[in-house]
């Protein structure tokens, strides 16, 4: 799937990276825990998140994450766009909650990230 | 074996508008030496992690980085508080972290954990009143 697809299929708007839109994907991760998303991402990973602070990008940006898709609508400051940007990630915001917006691509054929291993009971 | 490289970054405590920035650089940093990506990812999610554990945890350090030709090393060296019960410290899940550091999205109980998974090697030591040193260490080939 490229970038293009998810911001079809999630009804999204380019914020920035319009021109990175033929990236291709192979993965996607739905979470507001940045622990999690640091547990198992691998690289050409959508991350679809309803929280917006620099620290969403920073841990993109740790882990080859290609896209950030932010939920609800959410747009976040123009300072945390331009830090995507300059590393070369895409971001899109779409009107569907986290859970839509992840049932829509799973549904199109875009797999989860695998956990290493499953979280503890009480994590 | 000859170091190549050695880089030092202050870490603040509590300093979370900047916190992430020495990783930024260090990425950023062995990317341009050449390191695969594969590695990288390795060096910069465990990288990231003690960088947040200083800055959320600490009373402030500095990371160390070192570079050789067979591997990379990152040194976290903090002033304190240090840490009382190391296991437990290690456990998935077990966290201490502040609501400030949740409400970013961290503090889950799942940074040392992550940071040992993703090392080649890893060593902790730490004593109350005294501070916390981490080393990992990370396979180039």
């Amino acid at each position: 799937m490229t970038i293009r697809e998810v911001m079809k299929l999630v009804d999204g708007e380019v914020l920035v990276g319009a021109d990175r839109l033929d990236t291709p994907v192979d993965t996607a991760c739905g979470s507001d825990l940045m622990s999690d998303v640091l547990a198992f991402v691998k690289d050409k990973t959508v991350l679809i998140t309803g929280l917006i602070n620099p620290h969403v990008v920073r841990t993109s940006e740790m882990l080859d994450i290609t896209c950030i898709v932010f939920s609800r609508g959410k747009k976040p400051s123009e300072e945390i766009l331009e830090m995507a940007d300059e590393i070369g990630i895409t971001v899109l915001s779409s009107p569907l909650t986290t859970y839509t917006a992840c049932g829509e691509l799973y549904l199109h054929g875009l797999p989860g990230t695998k956990p290493k291993k499953t979280a503890p009971e009480g994590a | 074996m000859a170091v190549i490289l050695e880089k030092n970054f202050p870490v603040e405590a509590g300093a979370f508008t900047t916190a992430g920035e020495a990783s930024t650089t260090i990425k950023r940093t062995l990317k341009q030496l050449g390191v695969n990506a594969e590695v990288l990812r390795h060096v910069s999610v465990a990288c990231y992690e003690v960088e947040l554990n200083l800055v959320i945890h600490s009373l402030g350090g500095t990371l160390t980085l070192l570079v050789d030709p067979e591997k990379v090393t990152l040194i976290s060296k903090d002033v304190g508080p240090g840490i009382p019960d190391i296991d437990m410290a290690m456990t998935e899940g077990f966290s201490t972290a502040s609501d400030e550091a949740r409400t970013l999205g961290f503090g889950a109980g799942m940074g040392l954990p992550n940071m040992k998974r993703n090392a080649t090697e890893f060593d902790i030591q730490s004593e109350v009143g005294v501070g916390t040193t981490i080393t990992m260490s990370f396979a180039l080939t």
